[in-house]
């Protein structure tokens, strides 16, 4: 095979790998907004149980935030175990748990929906550090000027998060460029499983250094933009 | 007029440190009140009970003889359901000025009067550009709370406050964050505020600030009020010990 074939080749996967890319971010990102929330609710139903005596049950209960407990749980899932796995789990998971038997296609979703949870949480946790990060301040000069809790956070808080939040951000999109070659395990043919296929059967490594390449310049681009999206962020701070 | 109202209002912090005991305020339409007192007097808690950032433990609360909150039969205080009402009567001006950092100084002034209180966005640019020029910032309704100084961000988070159209104005501290040079420019815009007769009540270290603008001064200690009257009397012939003893320390500066 000559080498203007490999790089046919590997474009045609490289499509695979953009779509997968695309597709995690476009909902993993508002996923993680929700999963921050979750993790963040500071619903107590129990908080009346609080007392300053020596019941100690009592004040634990009282403590007790069980949707915030519920999100930290899965989070810690999701962040505790290979991404690999969680792909392998959520394509063969609804067979081997329910007997269902899914269509071709479901390959794709699988693993578009893999990604997107696996991703949200890591977002979940950074869009926390940037949420927590905004000054009290900021809180309680909306609340004395009128600002519902919605007002609030859509017009004063978000958008100062996003700021805080791009660099931690930017990194885990690169991460993630590079991470859509774990798809290969449910042998979804982006453009690593390709790079591979086409070394194996040509005995060279060369397939994967210029997919190496690829990846190098994809990132080179996704870091460009993020940087624009940053210095247009850039005239407060 | 009382355009604030507040009765036996007492705060205690974790159940154990009690930061208001018992305090009543009541200040008329066009009156100015300065609240003095030493740090962990109360003065602060107070405030923010006034401006419900802080829940009172007990207490009565009304604005335009409007109830905020009362004593429920426990006697626990219980807030109105809807204070939205009630928060359009008051404007806070902060310490640490608070102004939004990603909004203009002119969407500062301009975005709660238009998404809060639904007013034509014209009018209220027109109204904003005054209070820009009102206070001296006119050139700077483009600018960023970040390229302004700490007088100029005071002067804008002034003007927010105003934008809404207060009854009453607080102000916690308004110069403790800036440096004495940009102080006066913060003072002499309150002195105007006092000129135009508007409603003020201020928490303040400036002495000799509170003795020439306020109607009123109270002085503050260990979450009571120690004595209050005409700003001469208490500043310059305290009665009370205490109060000798707090405004001694500013005499020797």
């Amino acid at each position: 095979m000559n080498f203007s074939n490999l790089i046919l080749q590997l474009f045609q996967g490289l499509g695979n790998t953009v779509l997968l890319f695309v597709l995690t971010l476009a909902f993993s990102l508002p996923l993680g907004l929700i999963v921050t929330f979750g993790r963040m609710n500071k619903w107590a139903p129990f908080h009346k149980l609080k007392d300053h005596s020596a019941n100690k049950f009592a004040n634990a209960l009282s403590n007790l935030k069980p949707i915030q407990l519920i999100f930290r749980f899965f989070i810690s899932i999701l962040r505790g175990t290979p991404l690999m796995l969680q792909i392998i789990v959520v394509f063969f998971g609804p067979y081997y748990a329910f007997g269902m038997k899914l269509a071709a296609s479901y390959r794709v979703i699988a693993v578009v929906l893999a990604f997107s949870i696996n991703y949200a949480a890591y977002f979940a946790e950074i869009f926390r550090s940037g949420i927590e990060s905004i000054p009290v301040g900021q809180y309680e000069a909306a609340q004395v000027l009128g600002y519902n809790k919605k007002q609030t956070f859509f017009k004063i808080i978000l958008p100062q998060m996003v700021k805080r939040v791009l660099p931690p951000v930017t990194n885990e999109v690169i991460t993630l460029v590079k991470d859509t070659s774990l798809a290969f395990v449910i042998t979804y043919t982006e453009m690593f499983t390709i790079a591979k296929q086409v070394a194996a059967a040509q005995t060279t490594i060369v397939p994967l250094f210029v997919a190496g390449l690829f990846y190098f310049i994809f990132n080179a681009i996704v870091a460009w933009g993020m940087e624009r999206l940053e210095r247009s962020m850039a005239y407060y701070n | 007029m009382n355009v604030l109202e507040l009765n036996h209002v007492k705060k205690t912090f974790d159940g154990k440190l009690e930061v208001l005991t018992d305090i009543s305020l009541n200040v008329q339409k066009g009156e100015v009140v300065a609240i003095i007192g030493p740090s962990g007097s109360g003065k602060s808690t107070l405030l923010r009970c006034a401006t419900l950032l802080t829940a009172m433990d007990s207490g009565e609360l009304s604005y335009m003889e409007q109830k905020a909150a009362w004593n429920d039969d426990s006697g626990r205080a219980v807030y109105a359901l809807d204070l939205k009402k009630i928060r359009s009567y008051f404007g806070l001006v902060f310490q640490n000025f608070n102004l939004f950092p990603h909004y203009s100084v002119l969407k500062n002034l301009m975005d709660a009067p238009v998404s809060v209180m639904k007013r034509d966005p014209q009018e209220v640019r027109t109204e904003a550009m005054e209070l820009l020029k009102k206070m001296g910032l006119e050139d700077k309704a483009d600018s960023y709370p970040c390229q302004l100084s700490g007088g100029q961000q005071q002067r804008v988070a002034i003007a927010r406050a105003l934008a809404m159209k207060p009854e009453i104005l607080f102000f916690d501290e308004p110069t403790s964050a800036l440096d004495p040079e940009l102080t006066g420019e913060i003072l002499k815009v309150i002195r105007q505020l006092a000129e135009e007769k508007m409603t003020m009540v201020i928490v303040t270290h400036e002495m000799s600030f509170a003795r020439d603008v306020a109607d009123r001064v109270i002085f503050m200690d260990g979450g009571v009020i120690v004595e209050q009257g005409d700003p001469k009397d208490v500043i310059e012939h305290p009665q009370e010990e205490r109060t000798r003893q707090f405004l001694s320390r500013f005499a020797d500066r």
